[in-house]
């Protein structure tokens, strides 16, 4: 073991700024980070072992025991539970044996929970060593744990392939693209390089104003003008850093899983236009682990453009020198805010950043740097081609352009949609074929439940923002319980926990929803959650934090009447339970409890 | 020297260095933005969230905040005064807080700021988690149930190579402060003793020396916290 590891720090330079892959190697090629494995990474990286562990307890895909030969992390998130979850779930222990949370006593299974993996059109969905597997039901798994018992390469376990280039030699996946509607920039036509050597007949500036005159703005979520910031960091002096962020863990959406699989030369091609526009020589793209499956075949496109001359030493005979790495994440959505994308690449718990200092100014490394979403650089592509005029004759004044929708939930067809900004919610719901639609849960978690009531309100950055999660609710959903209950889970389990209010009000508003799910809430329960939730957002250090309470407010403000049926209309009511509190002793002296009401 | 910038704090105006952090020089001009986490000098962890006031209605961390030339901060207005008060209630939630029987009563900022905001009952249920105490080093109690997790020690203790003792484990709710359990096998009494005086709550205690100042004769137990800071207020 101890050979192995030493090779595997090797490998990455040691240093502690590659400590994420150093971590994950060793996480793979042992099924566990042991403690003797952090002891020896501590040693040979010249750091302690507390700060090792530091970084490896903060992603959930790295363990202190080994998983099972086969582990099978489930998404058990709201659209996966719509879609049958528990039903598997429920197979999979059986078959089994085991407990989620649990490992087989031989070591062959180990089975594991873990939020939206990125392919809510096609759930319930599990990654079984790293490989995808979808569409899930009895049946399958126990197909699927029967291989494992006959001991099948998971490889071998994947049966059929999916459409475009899910059948590629290096990704051989299951996963289906449903692209159902392509547009005209990011799923039009797309020819390798005509971006690249555009924007290389033109001065840096030029790309820069070309981008900024389109209006583009980020895709990730937050709408920031993606030319500005490329402004504001070619400002910036020294070595500059081009940052692409394909940690896309909003529950819900998976657009940058198609775009990764069907337009991943044009995502690198952005970079490289970027790095050429901020005078930049490394670029990295942040691939979220759930998205492992495709690291090779993302590997064999930067190869092609370094063949191609389009990537690596003097691009295209112009003296510009530029490259990029994949840096894989291992488990961790706050990982998607830049400035925690940003710390994760360079080795440490993903924890947000606090501001000024912008990434623009210190960003990787303390370098200046960039952080665009996958779309976003698929966008500057097309922008820089065709101009930034042709651009902004799409979308609406504020939101130009188009945006891919990942639509999943209750309707016929989930899938990937690449439409115009302005779109209504009710011409979106016509347009997947939805049926008897409770709520629209625009942007995923973070993001609005919109009631029928607002289905004319638009899709746009000056209405309805979305970073492109789009869930579909039906009529017959607890729209508490199976969503807002589930995506406060979620924060809980996804807070990096660093600041205060973020770390205790995840926690104490999940109880609370628990309580109305459990009908023990009173009505003064619910102004109180909307007021804990105003002082979550008002002061909590990132996105996260700020956002988290909008299941609960968006919910209690639009669907109160969901709340009232399940509270009580009392002002208090004692939360001590007297025959729990009695209930030890009572055993003690062997006599049943006695409680009067 | 550095440009000199004036700003105001609830409508008062104040002069300061451009750049600087808006809670030392709030400080220096006897102006008190309540901190949990913060450390002069020391990188901002803008952990706490409990200096929070609003620049140019804007909430912002007072930690984390330079200054700049026409900045309107508001400091000591009801809202904020709540939000303060909210975050002590929920770090007295979270935690396990028992102030009797705790060696830094008195000394303890997070004590000292539940009753400058004069609390009384949580507004909040309480947590009730079950936490640790970690006694395997030899000179340092870590009582995991008072940590607040302000970082002061994980960004101010650590050796002669650079390397940290104490460390986060976790995320979220199950976030837990750990010392390194070889490098705390050879602390030296001086960075014990400074982990302690650091620590603003009884999370770091020195093993073997206790109630050196009786209570009746520590920091908080004749002033409120802050005080220090507003006898400056020309």
């Amino acid at each position: 073991m101890k050979e192995k590891i030493i090779s595997i720090i090797e490998t990455y330079g040691k240093t502690p700024e590659r400590l994420m892959d150093i971590l994950i190697s060793v996480q793979e090629e042992f099924r566990c980070v042991s403690e003797e494995a952090v002891s020896l990474i501590a040693s040979e990286l010249g750091i302690s072992e507390a700060d090792v562990n530091q970084t490896k307890t903060f992603y959930h895909f790295f363990t202190t025991n080994p998983v099972g030969k086969y582990s099978v992390y489930l998404n058990n998130s709201a659209v996966s539970g719509m879609m049958g979850v528990a039903e598997v779930a429920d197979e999979f222990e059986k078959q089994a044996g085991i407990n989620f949370g649990q490992t087989s006593p031989d070591g062959l299974i180990s089975l594991h929970y873990t939020p939206c993996i990125g392919m809510n059109d096609q759930e319930p969905a599990a990654l079984i060593n790293s490989l995808v597997f979808t569409e899930l039901n009895r049946e399958k798994v126990r197909k699927i744990v029967a291989d494992m018992r006959d001991g099948k390469t998971v490889e071998s376990m994947v049966d059929e392939y999916g459409d475009g280039n899910n059948a590629h030699p290096l990704l051989k996946a299951m996963v289906k693209n449903n692209i159902r509607k392509p547009g005209p920039v990011c799923l039009g036509e797309y020819e390798v390089g005509k971006g690249i050597n555009k924007a290389m007949s033109m001065e840096p500036k030029a790309v820069i104003e070309e981008v900024k005159s389109s209006n583009l703005r980020g895709r990730g979520g937050a709408g920031f003008p993606a030319g500005l910031k490329w402004q504001f960091c070619a400002q910036e002096k020294g070595d500059r850093y081009v940052l692409c962020n394909a940690d896309e863990g909003e529950p819900g959406t998976f657009k940058d899983r198609v775009l990764l699989t069907e337009r991943a030369p044009m995502v690198f091609e952005g970079m490289i236009i970027a790095g050429w526009a901020l005078d930049a020589k490394e670029g990295i793209i942040y691939l979220r682990y759930e998205y492992r499956y495709m690291l090779e075949f993302l590997n064999s496109v930067l190869d092609d453009l370094r063949n191609k001359n389009l990537l690596g030493k003097n691009i295209l005979g112009k003296g510009f020198d530029f490259d990029i790495r994949i840096q894989l994440g291992a488990g961790a959505y706050v990982c998607g805010e830049e400035s925690a994308l940003v710390e994760s690449a360079e080795g440490k718990r993903g924890e947000p950043r606090n501001r000024p200092p912008f990434p623009v100014q210190k960003g990787y490394l303390d370098k200046p740097s960039i952080i665009n979403n996958v779309e976003t650089f698929c966008s500057a592509v097309k922008i820089v081609e065709n101009g930034g005029k042709w651009y902004k004759e799409m979308g609406t004044e504020e939101s130009t352009g188009t945006k891919l929708l990942s639509i999943s939930g209750d309707c016929k067809k989930p899938g990937v949609y690449e439409v115009e900004w302005g779109m209504t919610i009710k011409e979106m719901l016509d347009m997947v074929e939805a049926k008897t639609t409770q709520a629209v849960q625009v942007a995923g978690p973070s993001g609005t439940c919109v009631p029928p009531s607002q289905f004319d309100r638009q899709i746009a950055i000056e209405d309805l923002n979305t970073g492109g999660s789009m869930i579909v609710i039906g009529e017959d959903r607890d729209l508490i319980k199976d969503v807002v209950l589930n995506f406060m889970e979620f924060f809980e389990d996804e807070s990096c926990g660093s600041c205060i209010t973020c770390r205790s009000f995840n926690m104490i508003l999940r109880k609370q929803v628990q309580r109305v799910v459990d009908g023990k809430a009173i009505k003064p329960d619910l102004d109180n959650m909307l007021e804990w939730g105003k002082i979550m957002q008002n002061t909590s250090r990132c996105g996260l934090g700020q956002t988290a309470a909008n299941p609960i407010a968006t919910t209690i403000t639009n669907f109160r009447d969901l709340y009232e049926l399940r509270v009580k209309d009392v002002e208090f009511q004692s939360d001590f339970d007297l025959e729990k509190a009695i209930a030890e002793s009572c055993e003690a002296v062997g006599r049943p409890p006695h409680v009067h009401e | 020297m550095s440009e000199k910038v004036k700003f105001t704090i609830d409508g008062k105006e104040y002069e300061g260095e451009k750049g600087r952090l808006l809670v030392d020089v709030a400080a220096e001009n006897g102006v008190y933005i309540p901190v949990l986490c913060h450390w002069k000098d020391v990188k901002p962890a803008g952990s706490c969230r409990i200096c929070t006031v609003k620049v140019n209605d804007r909430y912002m961390t007072a930690c984390t905040t330079p200054i700049d030339a026409n900045m309107t901060v508001e400091n000591k207005t009801p809202e904020l005064e709540d939000i303060r008060k909210a975050i002590v209630e929920m770090l007295f939630v979270e935690g396990n807080h028992f102030c009797p029987a705790c060696e830094k009563s008195g000394d303890c900022d997070l004590q000292a700021l539940g009753y400058l905001y004069q609390m009384m009952v949580p507004r909040f249920p309480y947590a009730f988690e079950r936490r640790e105490l970690d006694a395997k080093s030899p000179k340092i109690f870590l009582e995991k149930n008072r940590c607040i997790f302000c970082k002061r020690c994980i960004r101010m203790i650590k050796d002669d190579k650079g390397r940290s003792f104490f460390a986060f484990k976790g995320r979220g709710k199950h976030l837990e402060i750990t010392i390194d359990e070889k490098l705390a096998a050879n602390i030296s009494e001086e960075l014990a003793q400074e982990a302690m005086k650091i620590c603003p709550v009884g999370a770091i205690l020195r093993k073997e020396v206790g109630f050196s100042t009786p209570i009746g004769q520590r920091k908080y137990d004749k002033v409120p916290i802050g005080s220090d800071i507003e006898v400056l207020q020309k």
